[in-house]
């Protein structure tokens, strides 16, 4: 069958099997040759494809919740959507949660994901308590930061390579309404977005839509959202059924000019400043789930999207090189995100590093890839590193320069066996 | 209510598990062979909805076991869902009877014989409902699944008796028809996207047709258009094509 994920290139040949039990994925791992995990696909490159795959969708049972610990237990399948949809009617709610609701709990620790309050609450693993993971050999293994701590340490953030996670503790928080109180500010440019973040660090969610087709004084130009839980108000989620881009757009209509229109609307369309608006879960952390396949508009080619994190005393150089040659070379996405993260954590491949991260879509098409390959140089001269999740074409050297864990990482795949198990695109072309 | 699913451990039927507890607060009593996995979803059915959930083991191939097992049900459901089935690969039906043996069994004889209880029982209450899962294989029958068609013909006759037997006393059977579904039934087939429902969708057009007191529904809707053309096609056309 064919396969793609969120950026939906490459499409690629692969034979797949979803399991139900953890004797049914024993089984699929003794069978020849190496695999990876599929969860939702809403990885955006190469890390969950391979020749072959498992389906983690089918493990999707939740094993229990204890009401006063606010911990849940439940199987790899799981999504986001369903953990909303089942606790915060009960007052619980995500620790961290990503800009989509529709991926999986596997996914969430392979990639360690980051939310808005990264810098008030860190990454995904953060919340994770324990996890159990089946190895090569389908031994299933118990993890924490107590027990097998190189092995937890190296899955969260481990883009699946180091094993199928099977089931996960993971700690909700506790909310009184389904609602944030949403502070919206527009700024005029990098330095005005930089004091903002610094006003707002200790709200829980920030982050910003940066323009990235501006150039000159203007250039970060962006509108600035802080959230908080609200205090009072309703539990009941209603998250929208989305409406669906029926089909491939075109690629003629994505251009500089549509781009340019929309990124001017989209600044012109917030106010230019608002404070504790109550807004709806889903309006502030999903705006872009309520479009479904949203990612056709990029037509069938694809795209992919770069995002990048430098270091805090680097980020404000950094980024005005980095947006300038962006605006310069014209191939600015429809928006893009600016946040400040916090410290980074002792994961060994987790992304965010306390500083500026930058998140941007482009399209694929055939001058991209040398020009990643020059804002790759950036990145790195400024001491950053790109997230694997995002990842299609980042070459090795620019991976091992940026995740200084890498060698411990892939020491560890080699001495258990993984390496031989457990493999994706990504895995090869970044040699890990 | 109580709703039973026989063959419980089949895609469509845990979607519909979830989706009665969702609507209707649903207790859910779930029936099939593999009781290690059905433990896992009467958890699961438990923390995700708050509601009393159980599993017993229940094999729709050993027909004398059937009444004991209804018996033992305390207390009985106001709703029955039959979701077993058995789609295995055609020529090996064809080659080996056994197999084919198993098709009838599972997807029909099995069927009738629980469902005769079930009816039974809910005459005399003069209350329930029963939805049993055909198929459209069962409309016309193809040279690539006959033998699986034929049993799927047969348990949709079953049912359209059982409904005219029924109607009197109230009792609602629902045929569904379903086209193709993702499951593991259909995960080793290339199924045409478009074409192809999810196991959530189908289980939510299930609960619909059961709120409005629907006798049988395609699902989804276009393959009562499909079926429609493909009944239509003349026998002397037909038997010369490649489906
Ligand atoms: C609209 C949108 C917004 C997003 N916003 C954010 C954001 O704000 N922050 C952020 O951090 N990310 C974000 N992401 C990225 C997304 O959260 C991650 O890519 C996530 O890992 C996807 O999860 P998935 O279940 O779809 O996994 P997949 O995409 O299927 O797989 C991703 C990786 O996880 C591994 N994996 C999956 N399941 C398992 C398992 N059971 N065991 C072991 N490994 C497994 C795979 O092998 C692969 O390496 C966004 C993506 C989209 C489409
Ligand atoms: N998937 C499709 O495209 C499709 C299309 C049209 C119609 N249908 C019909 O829809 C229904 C559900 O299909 P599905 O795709 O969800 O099926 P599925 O996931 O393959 O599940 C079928 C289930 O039937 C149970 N079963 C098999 N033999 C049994 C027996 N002897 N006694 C009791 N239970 C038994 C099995 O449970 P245990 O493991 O516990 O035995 C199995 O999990 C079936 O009747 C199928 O024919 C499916």
């Amino acid at each position: 069958m064919k396969l793609t994920s969120w950026g939906r290139y490459p499409h690629i040949d692969t034979t797949g099997a979803s399991f139900e039990t953890t004797d049914q994925l024993a089984a699929l791992l003794k069978k020849n040759g190496d695999l990876i995990a599929y969860g939702m696909g809403r990885s955006y490159g190469d890390s969950a494809l391979n020749s072959r795959v498992v389906f983690s969708k089918r493990f999707n049972k939740i094993i229990d919740f204890n009401p006063e610990k606010g911990l849940l237990v439940c199987e790899s399948g799981v999504s986001l959507e369903e953990i909303i949809n089942i606790f915060m009617p009960r007052g619980w709610f995500l620790s961290t949660t990503p800009g989509t609701r529709l991926i999986t709990v596997g996914g969430a620790i392979a990639s360690d994901v980051h939310g808005k309050n990264h810098h008030t609450a860190g990454c995904f693993s953060e919340s994770v308590e324990s996890f159990e993971i089946m190895l090569p050999d389908g031994e299933i293994l118990q993890c924490s930061r107590e027990e097998n701590p190189g092995i937890f340490h190296a899955t969260c953030g481990g883009m699946g390579l180091t094993g199928i996670i099977l089931t996960a503790a993971i700690k909700l928080q506790k909310v009184r309404s389904s609602y944030i109180r949403e502070t919206v500010k527009r700024c005029q440019n990098l330095e005005e977005v930089f004091a903002c973040f610094e006003t707002y660090k200790t709200t829980t969610y920030s982050v910003a839509w940066i323009n990235c087709l501006v150039s000159g004084s203007d250039v970060g130009r962006s509108v600035l959202m802080a959230g908080e839980h609200a205090e009072t108000g309703s539990l009941e989620v209603k998250l929208k059924q989305p409406i669906s881009v029926p089909f491939d757009f075109p690629g003629f209509c994505l251009n500089r000019y549509s781009t340019k229109l929309f990124n001017w609307l989209y600044y012109h369309s917030r106010p230019s400043f608002v404070e504790n608006r109550l807004v709806s879960l889903d309006q502030f952390f999903y705006p872009l789930d309520s479009i479904g396949h949203w990612n056709r508009i990029y037509g069938k080619g694809g795209f992919t999207q770069y995002q990048l994190v430098l270091p805090k005393a680097a980020s404000y150089d950094g980024l005005n090189v980095i947006l300038k040659r962006i605006a310069k070379a014209g191939l600015g996405s429809f928006l893009a995100v600016l946040k400040l993260c916090g410290p980074q954590n002792d994961n060994d491949l987790s992304f965010p590093m306390e500083g500026y991260s930058l998140a941007l879509d482009f399209k694929i098409e055939r001058r991209l890839f040398p020009f990643l390959d020059e804002l790759d140089q950036i990145v790195l001269d400024y001491g950053g590193r790109l997230y694997l999740t995002k990842d299609v074409r980042m070459p090795k050297h620019v991976f091992q320069k940026g995740y200084p864990g890498w060698e411990a990482f892939a020491e560890l795949r080699e001495k258990t066996g993984m390496k031989k198990k457990f493999n994706s695109l990504q895995s090869r072309r970044l040699g890990v | 209510m109580n709703l039973l699913i026989l063959g419980a451990n089949s895609d469509v039927a845990y979607a519909v598990a979830k989706t009665f507890a969702k609507h209707k607060k649903a207790d859910i009593y779930l029936a099939s062979r593999d009781m290690k996995l059905l433990e896992k979803k009467v958890r699961d059915l438990k923390t995700r909805y708050e509601i009393k959930a159980a599993c017993f083991y229940f094999d729709a191939m050993d027909f004398e076991s059937h009444l004991k097992f209804y018996q033992s049900l305390d207390p009985k459901p106001d709703g029955v869902v039959y979701a077993a089935g058995y789609m295995p690969d055609q020529e090996a039906a064809q080659k080996d009877f056994k197999e084919a043996k198993k098709i009838f069994e599972i997807n029909f004889s099995g069927a009738a014989a629980i469902l005769e209880i079930v009816a039974d029982d809910f005459q005399k209450r003069g209350h329930g409902f029963i939805i049993g899962i055909s198929s459209v294989a069962g409309e016309r029958g193809r040279q690539s699944n006959y033998i699986y068609g034929a049993s799927k013909a047969a348990f949709t006759a079953y049912l359209s008796g059982l409904r005219n037997r029924l109607f009197k006393k109230n009792i609602q059977v629902l045929t569904v028809l379903p086209g193709f579904i993702n499951t593991k039934m259909t995960e080793s087939m290339d199924l045409p996207g478009l074409l192809t429902a999810q196991p959530d969708e189908v289980a939510e057009y299930i609960y619909k047709a059961f709120r409005k007191n629907r006798d049988v529904l395609y699902t989804k809707w276009y393959w009562k258009w499909i079926m429609a053309v493909i009944k239509g096609i003349p026998e002397k056309i037909f038997k010369r094509m490649g489906l």
